[in-house]
C-alpha cells in the first residue's frame, strides 16, 4: 500500500512538471498551429537565470527560491514573447517553417547554454524543508513533490481563470475554436499570439526553476529531456486542450513511475507505447478537438 | 507531351554534370588537392578521406529524408531509427552470427542481407502504423518509435548494443579491404557508391508514377482520393524506400566509423537531418547533397575553429558563441529559414528570378 501511495504522489509531482511545460505547448499549438521546439530552451534559460538570481540573493532559503521562481517566470515570458515577435510572426501561417525556426533556435540555445554554463550539471541548494520527507499512509514522500503539485495547481487555476474570466482569455478560447471566424469579426488575433507565447513561456519558466528543485541540478539539457515528454503529454491529451494536457500529464507520469518500479525501469518505453496506442485508437488525443 | 520534349533537351546537361562530378569525386583519393580552411589536409590523406566519406554518407541519408519530406510531405522525426537499425543491426549480426564452417566473406554478405531484411520489416511495421495518422500526429508517432529505439539502445539489452559506450565493429568477418586506416580510400569509394546508388533510387522513385502520386498527395490528398488513387499505399512505399535507404547508409556508416554510438539514434540526429535538408533546399534533390556536405564540413571545421588560438584570444562575449559549432549552425539555420526559403540550392533560381520562392514551389517550377 505504502509503495502505491509513494508512486502515485511522486507521479503527481512529475506530472506537475510535465504539465507546466505541456500547458504552454498545448495552448500555443491550439491557437497558432505552431509546434514549439524552443519551449525546452525557454525552460532551460529560466532555470539558469532563476538559479543565478536566487543564489545571489539568498542561496538555499525560501526567499531565494521565491526570487528564483519570479525571475524564472519573468525570463520565460520575456524570451517567449521576443521569440514570437521577432521569429514566429515573420512566418505567419507557414507552420512547417515556424516549427523549423524553433528547431534552429533550440539547437542554437542549448549550444549557447553549454558554452556559458558548461556541459556538466550544476548542483543547486534548496530550502531545508524540501530535502526532508513527510509520512502519508506509511509512505515517506519527499516534500518537494508537494511544492510541485501546489505550483502546478496554482498555474492551472490561474490559466483557467484567465481564459474564462477575461476578455483576452475569451479571444484566445475563440481563436483556438475557430481562428478565421474571430478574425472575420474584426478582432486582431495576432495580438493574442504574443500573449499566449508569454503565458506559455512563464509557465515553462516556473517549470524550469521547479525542475532544478526536483532534479537537484541545472544543466543545458534540462529542457530537452522534459520537452520530449511534454510533447507526448500534449499529443495524448489532445493538441490545444488545457484540461487534456493536465489529465495526460498525470496519467503519463503515474504510468511512468509504476512501470519504472514494477516493470524493471521501462517507464520511458511504456510511455512511448501509450502514445502510439492513443494515437492509433484516437488520433485527436483524449480531449482534442476534431481536426 | 511538351514535358517529354523539354525533358529530353534539358536532361542531358545534368546527366553529364552528374557523371563528371562522380568521376571527379572518385579520383580524388589519387590526387593531392589542398583546400586550406575547408579540408583538414590534402585529399589523399586518410583524415580528409574519412571526413569526405562521412559527409557523403550524411548527404545520402539526407537525400532519402528529403524524398519523404520534400516529395511526399511526410515530416518524420524518426528517421534516425532506421539509420541506427542499419548500423547496430549489421554490427550485432556480425558479432552474434558466425557459423565456423562458413567463409568470412559469406558471413559478411549474409549479415548485410539479414540487416536489410530486418530493416525492411521494421520500416513496414513502423510505416504501416504511423501512416494511419497524418501531419503533426505522424511526426509524433515516428518520434515515439525512434525514442523507443533510442531508449532500447541505451539500455543495452543482453550487452548487445554496448549502451552509452557504443558498439564497436567486430572486424573478424569483414573483408580486409574495408578495415584499417590504410584502406580509408576503399571506404571512401564505398561511401561514394552508396551516395550514387541512393541518388539513383531516389531519382527512380521520384520519376515513377508512385512518385507523382506522392507529390500530388502532398499538395492535395483529398483530390488524389477522389481520382480513385490510394495515398496510403504510395506514402507507405515512399516511407519504406527512404527507410531502407537509411538502413543501407547506416551499414556503410558502421564500416566507415568502425562502430556506432547511441547518438545516431536520438531525436537530435533526425533534427540535424531536417536542418541539412532545409539548409540545402527542400525543393531540390541536389540540395540535400549540398546541405549534407556543407553541414558536415562546417560542423567539423567549426569545431576546429573553436579550439584555435584565434578564438581563445577573443573577449568572452564573442568567444563563448564562436566556440560552440552548434550555436553557429543553429543560427545559420534560423537565418536560412527566415530569409532564404529555397535554401542553398535555391540561390541561383532566386538570383535569376529576383523573387522569394516557397521551397516546395520550386520543384514544380523546374519540372514543368
Amino acid at each position: 500500500m505504502s509503495t502505491v501511495v509513494l508512486l502515485v504522489i511522486t507521479g503527481l509531482g512529475l506530472g506537475a512538471l510535465y504539465f507546466l511545460v505541456a500547458s504552454g505547448l498545448s495552448l500555443i499549438y491550439g491557437l497558432m498551429g505552431v509546434l514549439n521546439f524552443a519551449h525546452g530552451a525557454f525552460l532551460t534559460i529560466s532555470a539558469f537565470l532563476g538559479w543565478e538570481a536566487g543564489r545571489r540573493v539568498s542561496d538555499g532559503t525560501w526567499w531565494g527560491l521565491a526570487v528564483s521562481a519570479l525571475v524564472g517566470m519573468a525570463v520565460g515570458a520575456l524570451v517567449a514573447a521576443l521569440t514570437e515577435y521577432f521569429l514566429i510572426r515573420r512566418l505567419y501561417e507557414r507552420h512547417i517553417e515556424q516549427a523549423l525556426v524553433t528547431v534552429g533556435l533550440s539547437l542554437a540555445a542549448v549550444a549557447l547554454f553549454e558554452g556559458i554554463w558548461g556541459t556538466d550539471p550544476i548542483y543547486t541548494a534548496k530550502p531545508e524543508w524540501l530535502t526532508e520527507t513527510t509520512e502519508i499512509l506509511g509512505a515517506r514522500i519527499p516534500n518537494d513533490r508537494f511544492l510541485l503539485i501546489a505550483c502546478a495547481l496554482v498555474v492551472l487555476g490561474g490559466i483557467v481563470l484567465f481564459l474564462h474570466r477575461t476578455r483576452y482569455g475569451l479571444i484566445i478560447r475563440a481563436g483556438v475554436e475557430n481562428r478565421q471566424m474571430v478574425s472575420a469579426l474584426g478582432i486582431d488575433v495576432r495580438r493574442s499570439f504574443t500573449l499566449v507565447f508569454a503565458i506559455g513561456g512563464a509557465a515553462a519558466g516556473l517549470g524550469g526553476v521547479l525542475a532544478s528543485v526536483y532534479y537537484g541540478y541545472v544543466s543545458a539539457h534540462l529542457g530537452s529531456v522534459l520537452l520530449i515528454f511534454a510533447f507526448i503529454v500534449t499529443v495524448i491529451g489532445g493538441l490545444g486542450s488545457l484540461t487534456g494536457a493536465a489529465v495526460a500529464s498525470v496519467l503519463v507520469a503515474v504510468l511512468q513511475q509504476f512501470a519504472n518500479f514494477y516493470l524493471g525501469g521501462t517507464g520511458d518505453l511504456v510511455v512511448v507505447v501509450a502514445l502510439a496506442v492513443v494515437l492509433l485508437i484516437r488520433p485527436r488525443g483524449l480531449m482534442g478537438k476534431v481536426a | 507531351m511538351s514535358r517529354r520534349t523539354r525533358w529530353q533537351n534539358t536532361a542531358l546537361l545534368p546527366v553529364i554534370g552528374g557523371v563528371l562530378a562522380v568521376v571527379g569525386l572518385a579520383v580524388l583519393p589519387l590526387l593531392a588537392i589542398d583546400v586550406p580552411g575547408v579540408l583538414p589536409g590534402p585529399t589523399y590523406t586518410p583524415g580528409t578521406l574519412q571526413l569526405l566519406a562521412y559527409a557523403m554518407l550524411i548527404a545520402a541519408l539526407a537525400l532519402g529524408y528529403r524524398m519523404m519530406f520534400g516529395l511526399a510531405g511526410l515530416l518524420s522525426f524518426g528517421h534516425a531509427l532506421f539509420f541506427a537499425a542499419g548500423a547496430y543491426g549489421l554490427g550485432m549480426t556480425l558479432e552474434a552470427f558466425a557459423p565456423p564452417e562458413w567463409p568470412g566473406d559469406l558471413i559478411f554478405v549474409v549479415s548485410i542481407l539479414v540487416t536489410l531484411v530486418g530493416g525492411l520489416v521494421l520500416a513496414m511495421t513502423v510505416g504501416a502504423l504511423a501512416l494511419r495518422v497524418t501531419g503533426i500526429s505522424f511526426a509524433m508517432v515516428t518520434l515515439a518509435f525512434a525514442q523507443a529505439g533510442s531508449v532500447l539502445i541505451r539500455r543495452n539489452p543482453g550487452g548487445a548494443t554496448g549502451g552509452d559506450e557504443g558498439l564497436s565493429l567486430d572486424i573478424e568477418h569483414v573483408p580486409s579491404a574495408l578495415v584499417g586506416v590504410v584502406n580509408t580510400r576503399n571506404l571512401y569509394w564505398l561511401a561514394l557508391a552508396v551516395l550514387v546508388v541512393v541518388y539513383l533510387v531516389v531519382l527512380w522513385v521520384e520519376r515513377s508514377r508512385a512518385g507523382h502520386v506522392a507529390a500530388a498527395t502532398r499538395e492535395n490528398e483529398l483530390r488524389v482520393r477522389v481520382l480513385g488513387l490510394r495515398p496510403y499505399t504510395v506514402k507507405l512505399l515512399v516511407f519504406v524506400v527512404a527507410s531502407v535507404l537509411a538502413v543501407v547508409v547506416g551499414m556503410a556508416y558502421l564500416l566507415l566509423q568502425s562502430g556506432a554510438s547511441p547518438r545516431i539514434a536520438t531525436a537530435d540526429f533526425t533534427l540535424t537531418l531536417l536542418v541539412i535538408v532545409v539548409l540545402g533546399g527542400v525543393g531540390y534533390r541536389w540540395g540535400a547533397i549540398v546541405g549534407g556536405i556543407v553541414y558536415t564540413i562546417l560542423d567539423q571545421r567549426l569545431t576546429a575553429l573553436a579550439g584555435s588560438d584565434a578564438v581563445a584570444g577573443l573577449p568572452a562575449v564573442l568567444r563563448v558563441p564562436l566556440s560552440e559549432p552548434l550555436f553557429i549552425l543553429g543560427t545559420l539555420f534560423v537565418l536560412v529559414v527566415l530569409f532564404l526559403p529555397g535554401g542553398i540550392a535555391g540561390l541561383p533560381q532566386r538570383i535569376r528570378s529576383g523573387r522569394v520562392r516557397h521551397p516546395l514551389e520550386a520543384e514544380e517550377a523546374t519540372d514543368a
